[in-house]
C-alpha cells in the first residue's frame, strides 16, 4: 500500500503540490486525472523518489521514504516498475538491452536466464522477437510497449504510467490500456496511473482522484466519477471550457 | 543614478560570484560521487573499453589532421626563428621538446575537449530532457555510476594515448617539412631528436594529458547532467561543456608547468 500525506513542492514560484493526500491500497489502480500542468507527474515522480517533497511524507508498505539514503531508495525503487511519458527508453540501446538492464545490473544473472525473461516480456506485450532493434526505428506505440516490458522485467509490486496513451492513436490507446489491466491482472500488481485521457482512464481505474491547484480535490470509483457532482470533475469529465477550472 | 547603479553593479557581481561557487561545489560533489563509485563501477567494464574506443579510437582522425600540421608548423616557425641565429641541426630537437612538452598534450586536449567534451554533453543531455537518467534512477542504477564513471576513467586513460599518437604524428610532420622545404638532412632532423628527448618531458606531458583528459570527461559530464530544458537546454550544455574544458586546460597547463618543472621536475 501506498499513502501519501501532505505533500508539498514547490518548482520556483509555482506550487505545484500543496498538501497532497492520497492512499493506493494494495491490488488495485487508482488513476489519478488532472489537466496538464497540474502537477500529476510531479506526483509520481515523488513515489519513486525521483524528486523530494518540500514537506509531507509517502509510505511504501509503512516505510516512509521521504529522506531515505540513495542505497534505502534504491532498495524501495526495486519493488517499483514506471512507464515514462515519452518511454524514456535507452537510444544506445537494443530493445532486448532496454528491458534486459535492471536484470544485468542488479540481478547478475546468467545471460541465457536474461535473454528468456527478456523475450517473456516483450512477448507479454506483443513484441516477440524485437530484441535487436533500436528505439530510434521503433512507433510511439512499440515504444510504449518496449517501455512496459522494461518496467516489468523485474517483477515489480507497483507500477507507476506516466500519460501511457498520450500521443497514441486510438486503437494503440486502447492496446496499452489492456496491457495495463494484463498486467494488473498477470502480476497482481498495485498501480497509479496519470493521465488526462479520460477514455483510457475509465478502462484501466478501480478508483480516480483528481489533482488540480495542488491539491486532491475528488477522489472516487468510476461510478462516482461518472456521477459526481462535484463541478471540477464535471468539468473536467464533460472537457468543457465553461466552468470552476479557469483555463 | 550613479549610486543605483554601481549597486546593481555590486549585486550582479556578487549574484555571479555566488553562481560561480555554487557551480565549483556541484562539480566537486559529482566528483566527489565518481570517486566513491569508481570500485563499482569497474564491475561494468565493458562500459569504460566502449567509452575508451569513443573518446580515444573515435578521436584518431582529427588529432592525425590536426597533430601533422602543427608540426608541419612548428618546423616552418623554427626554421623563420633560427634564421641566422641557431644553427638548422637543432630543428629536431626544438620540435620535440616543443611537442612532448606543450603542443601534443593542450593541442590534443583542446581538439579532443571539444568532440568529446560537446559530444558528452550532448548525449547525457538529451539523456536528462527525455527522462532516460529519470528512468536509471527509477531503475535503482546509479547514473553516476553508470554513466559518469565510465566516460571520466576513459578519457583519463585515453587522453595520453592518444597525446601520444599526436606526439608521434606532429614530430613526423615537422620531419617531412625539415626535409622538403627547410632543407635539413634526414641524418640531422633524427639526431637532433635523440639528442634532446627526456624521459621527464614525455611524462610530464602524459601527467598533462591524463589532467586535461579529467577536465574534459568532468566538464562534458556535468553540464550534460545539469541540462535543463529540450533543444536549447542540450544547445548550451554542449557549449558549456567545450567552453569549460578549453578555457580549464589551458589555465590547468600554466598550473601545471610550474608544478611540473619547478618542483616535480626541476634539476
Amino acid at each position: 500500500m501506498i499513502r501519501i500525506r501532505g505533500l508539498k513542492k514547490r518548482l520556483g514560484t509555482n506550487q505545484v503540490l500543496d498538501g497532497v493526500d492520497l492512499d493506493i491500497r494494495t491490488g488495485e489502480t487508482v488513476v489519478v486525472i488532472g489537466r496538464s500542468g497540474s502537477g500529476k507527474s510531479v506526483l509520481l515522480k515523488h513515489v519513486v523518489g525521483l524528486m523530494t517533497p518540500d514537506a509531507g511524507s509517502i509510505e511504501v508498505d509503512g516505510e516512509n521514504i521521504v529522506g531515505l539514503k540513495e542505497s534505502d531508495l534504491n532498495r524501495v525503487r526495486k519493488r517499483f516498475g514506471m512507464l515514462f511519458q515519452g518511454s524514456a527508453l535507452f537510444d544506445s540501446l537494443t530493445v532486448g538491452e532496454n528491458v534486459g538492464l535492471a536484470l544485468r545490473e542488479h540481478d547478475r544473472r546468467a545471460d541465457a536466464e536474461v535473454r528468456a525473461r527478456v523475450a517473456e516480456r516483450l512477448e507479454w506485450v506483443g513484441l516477440q522477437g524485437s530484441e535487436a532493434m533500436k528505439p530510434a526505428s521503433l512507433s510511439g506505440g512499440m515504444r510504449k510497449r518496449v517501455g512496459l516490458a522494461r518496467a516489468i522485467a523485474m517483477d515489480p509490486q507497483f507500477i507507476l504510467y506516466d500519460e501511457p496513451t498520450t500521443g497514441l492513436d486510438p486503437i494503440m490507446a486502447d492496446v496499452i490500456d489492456q496491457l495495463i489491466r494484463e498486467m494488473q491482472r498477470r502480476m497482481g500488481v498495485t498501480s497509479i496511473v496519470v493521465t488526462h485521457d479520460l477514455a483510457s482512464a475509465f478502462k484501466v481505474g478501480d478508483r480516480f482522484a483528481m489533482l488540480h491547484d495542488g491539491k486532491m480535490v475528488f477522489e472516487g470509483t468510476t461510478e462516482e466519477t461518472r456521477n459526481t457532482a462535484n463541478p471540477l470533475v464535471r468539468q473536467f469529465v464533460e472537457g468543457s471550457s465553461a466552468g470552476p477550472i479557469r483555463v | 543614478m550613479e549610486d543605483l547603479i554601481a549597486i546593481r553593479g555590486v549585486r550582479y557581481a556578487r549574484r555571479r560570484l555566488l553562481d560561480w561557487v555554487g557551480e565549483v561545489g556541484r562539480v566537486a560533489m559529482l566528483l566527489g560521487d565518481a570517486f566513491r563509485l569508481t570500485l563499482p563501477a569497474l564491475r561494468s567494464f565493458g562500459l569504460i573499453v566502449q567509452q575508451m574506443g569513443v573518446i580515444g579510437v573515435g578521436s584518431l582522425w582529427l588529432v592525425t589532421v590536426v597533430s601533422l600540421f602543427t608540426g608541419a608548423v612548428a618546423a616552418v616557425q623554427a626554421a623563420y626563428q633560427f634564421s641566422s641565429v641557431v644553427p638548422l641541426k637543432y630543428l629536431g630537437a626544438v620540435i620535440i621538446r616543443s611537442v612532448i612538452i606543450e603542443l601534443g598534450p593542450v593541442l590534443t586536449a583542446l581538439v579532443v575537449g571539444g568532440r568529446v567534451g560537446a559530444s558528452i554533453a550532448a548525449e547525457l543531455g538529451t539523456m536528462k530532457v527525455t527522462e532516460q537518467i529519470d528512468a536509471l534512477r527509477a531503475m535503482a542504477i546509479n547514473p553516476v555510476r553508470y554513466l559518469v564513471v565510465p566516460r571520466l576513467l576513459a578519457s583519463i586513460v585515453m587522453l595520453p594515448v592518444v597525446t601520444v599518437f599526436a606526439n608521434a604524428i606532429a614530430i613526423f610532420g615537422g620531419f617531412v617539412v625539415g626535409v622538403t622545404a627547410v632543407g635539413v638532412s634526414p641524418h640531422t632532423y633524427v639526431v637532433g631528436l635523440k639528442q634532446f628527448f627526456f624521459m621527464k618531458d614525455l611524462y610530464s606531458g602524459l601527467l598533462k594529458a591524463m589532467f586535461f583528459g579529467g577536465i574534459i570527461g568532468t566538464m562534458g559530464c556535468y553540464y550534460g547532467f545539469a541540462t535543463e530544458g529540450g533543444a536549447e537546454g542540450v544547445g548550451q550544455a554542449t557549449t558549456r561543456a567545450v567552453v569549460g574544458s578549453c578555457v580549464l586546460v589551458l589555465i590547468s597547463d600554466y598550473v601545471l608547468a610550474n608544478v611540473l618543472f619547478r618542483f616535480i621536475f626541476a634539476e
